[in-house]
């Protein structure tokens, strides 16, 4: 039997409301961590995942309180030590690494510095050794050049190297158990990829328990051995990794499971309907109860209790488990898309570039833009009408400035935006007229954002139809229930404010303004990635039912491969700015392709514990493009020589009609890629 | 943590909202004193005509410096004028002129502020060094010669006050708009084509009034004492309405022997402007636009 390092005994945290009731965030929590292990804590934003995390090194955020139950370390509750006591354990025994590296490191201290500060603070090292030390972590966490590093300062590095730097200082006090805040949900998902691959090697090197907390199951499968799901402040289920992926037993971690897009499967994932209750509105009965599939009038009032099976070494808490378990694997069934394509040309982009380069007064004077080596170059897309396009490609690829400069938010330095064959769109905002700007209209990726919090949702999809169609009184609120309808929102939702909406519902309201305007292309930029799972299948089948009946055109920027290959027709794959390559969606994701749409497909994260990510580039980030030649040659795996530094690659053909812009012969390219 | 967003709120009529700001504010006991000496001045400054037990002009030489008594209950000055009387009389004046001046510098200095912030560039450039250039400018020099240019009367009073006291209140309301303009609701609204003051009006507006408001209520205190001080050098009211920087002004070489020609209107200035400073601030707290809140860890 392993040595049990921290145990969590009956933990309730909550706090008051103003009405002076209890309102629980985590309720009866019981689970141990072993050493040398690694649990993954998964759950939808509000499920108490965090808080858990906190509470396991003894700190309760402000404003909740421990209302029962003990966390246990070294046999001693962190929730009842004194803050003194606490300090000698936090650091050198239990150690953070948080969602945002870029934020817990101080800017203007070097990275040497601050690790230097966690060394003196949690090891008894002379100032000789810590130097030692310092570079000898920083080998560890694969930064290269450890001595250079340690003399930058944070905003010098790349999101990814933050990342590193933060898992560096957390292993200076050699700690025993290492707590993860979604350490890898603001990276890219190369990045992503290397960084989790660093975590399992330093779990196995050092024997370091850790616990990973993620909403992303994707991460979780590549990283742990064994998995609780949290739901509303519960433990539903805890088993071995492999099991929970495989064979959920939970109803609610195999919607999850169900509603999450894969590579290997084009189409829609069905969507898990409602979403998670808020604290203190549960009173009785299983907080799952009215989003699953599988309740009985039972599960109504009566709360199920976590049930120990062991011959799965596996807790769960659900009456009717066992009707889950003869259905071993998660048949994941998707709705076909049905493609509305047609001949017609909607959109057509001619040789557009945009330059972020800050302009001589010479040019400003004279109100042009020169710079001869601009952010995005050479864009050249065809979009149908009808179509759904997606743009890919890391932080830094353009496709968001591309998508600015249709919306006519940002000049572009050259090229055409034709719209229809034949009006020529201005992109600047000014110079197009009403119309121009009412074809097109935007949804954004995060909410919050997006919705004015001071408007009612009346207000808020009210204001296109008035800008537009100057409607009025009774015919504007028959216009904004229609359009709530269509997006599956009741008409009670009209004098709600955006903070009563929850993250999915608020994503629909946004769609629903952009609807308003009745757009002929709708700009969809990044609109899934702020939502949880279970919801971003929700809104992705929505935007696909409202392409179908009303033959909107969609222009879907996103990192996610997975989500892009569920919804999309055709895939423009980005680098620097640069198209490498551009072809229906089902050519881009099979060979061959270009080295850079490899380097992408290969390090996405898929929550089966056998698929495991290919690294193929290294993760460096580059800050500009280069002036010559291929705009991938700075991380491409396969680079030929001196011709893909001086030549712009030329576009090659599949049989699929499929565009690579490479130099490498595409039978070449297939061949290696295959194998 | 949003905690207290979990219940859900139905829409609130603005009184509705107006009135739970109050007792928000009126919940914390700095709040509740800073209001409660706030009301009383604002009462006595509408019912003092009528309750004045003398008249305030009414010199009489043979009731000179009177120490207070059951029938003078302040005193009497160095004009054997009654104390009490200007006193409850001396905070009308200030109070009404800094009242309104603040509206006016609330209202130029957001607006521009909020213009400035959204359109940016180089009209932004230009105005905010405009700005800067006023802001360099010692205001109670530059107050002394426009009063002593046009006069002393209200009509010129508010609007010069309301000038000098806006220009704070533009960089107040241009960082305010920062903070709103780089969210996405509005570069929503811009691709859809609103006008600027549509957008100004409808989506930021909303978003930096509460900001703006707890500044004027900042500006007006200081611009009380402002007042007072320009009231004081003689440039304010003139004589003989009774006005608290006036009085002091008159009665500062007697405080050795004639303490209670003086203390009376200090009271009701220091009082006046502690109640407003601390309404402002919680009202600032009633609205959430707390910047001391506590580190999480």
């Amino acid at each position: 039997m392993t040595e049990i390092i921290q145990k969590v005994k009956n933990l309730s945290i909550g706090f008051k409301s103003k009405k002076g009731e209890e309102i629980l965030i985590l309720r009866d929590i019981s689970t141990n961590i072993k050493k040398g292990e690694t649990v993954g804590i998964v759950g939808e934003s509000g499920s108490g995942k965090s808080t858990l995390a906190l509470a396991m090194m003894g700190y309760v955020k402000h404003g909740l309180y421990t209302i029962g139950g003990e966390c246990e370390f070294n046999s001693s509750n962190l929730l009842k030590m004194k803050n003194r006591d606490l300090e000698k354990i936090r650091g050198r025994k239990i150690a953070m690494i948080p969602q945002n590296a870029g934020q817990a490191l101080t800017p203007n201290l070097k990275i040497g510095y601050q690790i230097d500060e966690a060394l003196q603070l949690h090891s008894d090292l002379k100032e000789e050794e810590r130097e030692q030390k310092i570079s000898e972590l920083l080998n560890k966490v694969r930064l290269p050049s450890p001595e250079t590093i340690a003399l930058r300062y944070p905003h010098e590095l790349s999101g990814g190297q933050q990342q590193r730097v933060a898992v560096a200082m957390a292993l200076a006090g050699t700690p025993d158990l290492l707590l993860l805040d979604e350490p890898t949900t603001g990276l890219d998902v190369t990045t992503q990829a290397h960084v989790l691959e660093l975590l399992n090697f330093i779990a196995k090197d050092t024997g370091t328990s850790m616990v990973y907390v993620s909403h992303d199951l994707g991460a979780i499968a590549q990283v742990s051995d064994r998995i609780i799901v949290m739901y509303s402040g519960e433990i539903v289920l805890e088993g071995p990794s492999r099991d929970i992926l495989k064979k959920p037993i939970h109803p609610y971690t195999y919607g999850l499971l169900k509603s999450i897009p894969k590579l290997s499967l084009a189409g829609l994932p069905q969507s898990m309907p409602g979403s998670q209750p808020q604290p203190g509105t549960m009173h009785r009965g299983c907080s799952f109860f009215d989003r699953c599939d599988f309740s009985e009038e039972k599960c109504k009032n009566n709360s199920p209790q976590l049930e120990y099976l062991e011959e799965l070494n596996t807790n769960v808490r659900c009456f009717n488990y066992k009707s889950l378990m003869n259905d071993s694997q998660v048949n994941q069934t998707v709705n076909k898309i049905k493609t509305s394509l047609q001949d017609k040309e909607i959109l057509n982009l001619s040789e557009v570039s945009i330059s972020y380069a800050k302009q001589k007064l010479l040019d400003q004077v004279l109100n042009r833009i020169s710079d001869d080596n601009p952010t995005v170059k050479d864009i050249n897309i065809n979009i149908k009408k009808g179509e759904t396009i997606a743009l890919v490609g890391e932080s830094g690829s353009g496709k968001s400035t591309i998508l600015k400069s249709i919306a006519g938010l940002l000049r572009t330095k050259g090229g055409i935006i034709k719209f229809d064959q034949n009006r020529n769109l201005s992109s600047d905002l000014k110079e197009r007229d009403p119309n121009d700007l009412r074809i097109i209209q935007l949804i954004f990726q995060n909410p919050d954002e997006s919705l004015n919090p001071n408007h009612t949702v009346e207000e808020i999809i009210a204001q296109p139809l008035k800008l537009y169609f100057g409607l009025k009184g009774e015919e504007l609120k028959k216009n904004i229930i229609d359009l709530l309808q269509k997006v599956r929102l009741g008409e009670f939702y009209m004098s709600r404010y955006p903070r009563q909406l929850s993250g999915g519902e608020k994503q629909r309201v946004a769609v629903a303004r952009a609807f308003a305007a009745k757009p002929d292309i709708i700009l969809c930029d990044e609109v899934t990635s702020a939502l949880d799972v279970s919801v971003q299948a929700a809104v992705l089948n929505l935007l696909q039912q409202l392409k179908e009946d009303f033959g909107t055109t969609y222009i879907f920027v996103s990192h996610d491969l997975a989500v892009v290959r569920a919804i999309s027709d055709r895939v423009a794959v980005l680098y620097q700015g640069r198209l490498c390559e551009v072809g229906p969606s089902k050519d881009v994701y099979q060979f061959p392709s270009h080295p850079y749409t490899e380097v992408l497909l290969g390090a996405v994260l898929e929550p089966d514990p056998d698929i495991k990510p290919k690294l193929v580039a290294e993760d460096i980030v580059e800050e500009k493009p280069p002036q010559k030649g291929c705009s991938f040659q700075g991380r491409c795996s396969r680079i030929l020589g001196d011709i893909c530094k001086s030549e712009v690659p030329p576009w090659q053909i599949t049989n699929g009609g499929n565009s690579i812009r490479c130099h490498i012969p595409l039978k070449e390219l297939q061949k290696d890629q295959i194998n | 943590m949003k905690l207290d967003n979990i219940y859900q709120e139905e829409k609130k009529s603005n009184f509705a909202k107006v009135s739970e700001i109050i007792i928000t504010m009126a919940s914390r006991p700095s709040g509740f004193i800073g209001l409660s000496i706030l009301i009383f001045h604002v009462i006595l400054a509408f019912i003092s005509p009528y309750i004045a037990p003398y008249d305030f002009k009414a010199i009489n030489p043979t009731l000179m410096l009177q120490a207070p008594s059951a029938e003078y209950w302040f005193g009497t000055d160095d004009l054997g004028r009654d104390v009490f009387t200007r006193t409850i009389l001396g905070g009308r004046t200030a109070l009404t002129i800094t009242f309104f001046g603040s509206l006016i510098a609330l209202l130029w200095g957001g607006l521009l502020g909020i213009f400035c912030g959204l359109v940016g560039g180089k009209t932004d450039d230009i105005v905010m060094r405009i700005v800067d250039a006023f802001l360099s400018i010692p205001w109670i020099l530059a107050m002394l010669l426009i009063v002593s240019l046009l006069g002393t009367s209200t009509e010129v009073l508010i609007p010069a006050l309301g000038f000098f006291y806006g220009k704070g209140i533009v960089r107040v309301a241009r960082a305010a708009t920062h903070d709103v303009i780089a969210k996405d609701f509005i570069v929503s609204a811009r691709a859809r084509g609103h006008s600027n003051f549509s957008i100004i009006w409808n989506e930021i507006i909303p978003n930096v009034r509460d900001a703006i408001l707890v500044e004027g209520a900042m500006r007006w205190s200081w611009m009380l004492l402002g007042f007072s001080s320009l009231s004081f050098l003689g440039f304010g009211v003139s004589p003989p309405t009774p006005d608290w920087g006036l009085m002091i002004s008159n009665a500062r070489g007697l405080m050795s022997f004639a303490y209670w020609s003086v203390i009376a209107p200090i009271v009701g200035l220091s009082s006046l402007i502690i109640g407003i400073n601390l309404t402002a601030d919680a009202f600032a707290k009633a609205l959430g636009i707390d910047r001391s809140t506590k580190a999480p860890v």
